[in-house]
């Protein structure tokens, strides 16, 4: 009896799935380009942003339609908020790929510092995986994970710690690296912004699983 | 159907010392000759709060109802077993007189059942009854119940005018009117608004959130909205049991019980 209705709810939840896989690539790339200072790669990130956010407009535009229709309760209702929340999350973690981006092509040959580099790299991979297991942990209902997920971001905010030390250090070291200092120091703090989102999605999980609604991993406490 | 384990329920327990009860049954059995409709509920009602009843067609919830002010004794071969406690007495004792009983506990059906008579008599019909001939009184009580109803404005220059020349809507809020006329405690209604269209069901259930402040209000419906409106509490019926009973806001985002979850979100019934 409500068997287009849950084709709907399928598709939503298909497609909001493709735009976390769409997010996902976009932050890998953003920051592959930043490390290789490959600006044409940068470009297609802010490009394929139009892509993300349209699809998060067609998300909103749905569940606005279902919810207007069909007047979802209970675990049907949880899917549709979570996935209108969620959403906004995934589209501002594809700004930030944007603003990395960005950094990527306003950087002219900067002195480089191959430490602060490799750090931001490792940071990205953990970001990416983190990206990667939340859309498991989304598409399998998994509280349990979603959790876990939200703990590593605080290895995330070690990294940022780590690279916001160092960039002060290379600075006082040799003042002729600041220009660049200041762009890896922009770029740490988009992933750790992107770690934030991410952790925001795990709260939405915890909701779409228990109905219940849960501030995971506040940063009041911590300073850098 | 789908069979649904009934030992896996979830029934709220109301603190006492925070939940005036109005009204409530242990352990209800309701019998139709050997076949067991009502398989032992235990409920409380909640003083001036709204408590919605749900479940599918034939889960026992009208006929629960129906026993609450003992409507099923003239049904041949029905018994009901249990207690059903107000103000301390068990009214479904033997030696309660009935019509008096009614007259704390009355009921509105789900067709509008206006007598055929004018607005006026409609609601003076049982208080004359009951010994009211005090004029001034009486037109008192038509004006006081049929503001509560929320009719009062639409009506008051055409008392004398015959009920059943009214609008659906218009005629279910004067059966409310009309229960209302013998000022029970509580107030049942089975389904008072399935036969409205959308405007009139709108206005009956601002009725009823209105009359909260002066009844208890049990209500059985199939709408499932209709219930996350206006109730606050809510009680799932499933094949004669009541599977849920919870604060409706918990009944409409998290049941505890997944036979509930599939009714409310329509995937059975």
């Amino acid at each position: 009896m409500r068997q287009i209705f849950e084709d709907e709810l399928n598709e939503l939840h298909v497609r909001f799935s493709e735009m976390g896989m769409m997010v996902n690539e976009a932050i890998y790339k953003s920051v592959r380009a930043f490390i290789d200072h490959d600006k044409n790669l940068a470009r297609e990130v802010i490009e394929s942003d139009k892509q993300i956010n349209k699809r998060e407009v067609d998300l909103e535009q749905r569940s606005f339609e279902m919810i207007a229709l069909q007047q979802p309760v209970t675990s049907d209702l949880r899917m549709i908020v979570t996935v209108m929340k969620a959403s906004s999350d995934l589209e501002r973690m594809g700004d930030h790929a944007v603003s990395i981006g960005k950094s990527t092509i306003r950087v002219k040959g900067n002195r480089r510092v191959p430490a602060i580099e490799k750090d931001i790299a490792d940071m990205a991979e953990v970001v990416k995986k983190m990206g990667e297991a939340i859309l498991d942990a989304y598409v399998k209902e998994d509280e349990t994970r979603a959790l876990e997920i939200a703990n590593i971001d605080r290895e995330i905010d070690r990294y940022s710690d780590k690279i916001y030390k160092a960039c002060v250090q290379e600075t006082q070291h040799d003042p002729s690296t600041v220009v660049g200092n200041m762009d890896y120091l922009l770029v740490a703090s988009y992933l750790e912004r992107i770690g934030d989102y991410v952790t925001n999605i795990c709260e939405w999980i915890v909701y779409l699983k228990t109905g219940k609604i849960v501030e995971l991993n506040t940063n009041l406490n911590e300073t850098l | 159907m789908q069979n649904y384990a009934s030992e896996d329920r979830y029934i709220k327990e109301l603190d006492p010392k925070k939940h005036e009860i109005a009204l409530s049954t242990e352990d209800l059995h309701v019998f139709y000759g050997t076949s067991e409709a009502i398989h032992g509920v235990s409920l409380p009602f909640e003083r001036f709060k709204i408590t919605a009843l749900i479940g599918a067609s034939g889960s026992g919830k009208s006929t629960y109802l129906r026993s609450l002010n003992r409507m099923n004794d003239n049904i041949e071969g029905t018994r009901v077993d249990g207690k059903i406690m107000y103000r301390d007495i068990d009214i479904n004792g033997k030696g309660v007189n009935v019509y008096e009983m009614r007259k704390h506990i009355g009921m509105v059906f789900q067709r509008p059942n206006p007598f055929s008579k004018s607005i006026y008599d409609n609601i003076t019909f049982a208080p004359k009854r009951n010994g009211i001939k005090n004029k001034k009184v009486l037109d008192e009580l038509v004006e006081t119940t049929l503001k509560q109803a929320a009719l009062w404005d639409q009506v008051k220059d055409q008392l004398d005018q015959s009920a059943l020349a009214l609008s659906g809507g218009q005629q279910q809020r004067l059966c409310i009117a009309r229960a209302i006329a013998m000022k029970p405690d509580i107030l049942l209604l089975d389904e008072p608004a399935s036969a409205l269209d959308p405007i009139s069901t709108s206005t009956v259930e601002d009725t009823l959130l209105s009359l909260k402040d002066h009844y208890t209000i049990i209500i059985v419906t199939h709408n499932m909205q209709q219930a996350g409106r206006i109730s606050d509490y809510t009680a799932f019926f499933h094949l004669g049991n009541v599977l849920e009973y919870d604060i409706t806001s918990n009944v409409f985002q998290r049941p505890k019980i997944q036979a509930t979850e599939d009714y409310v979100s329509g995937r059975f019934g």
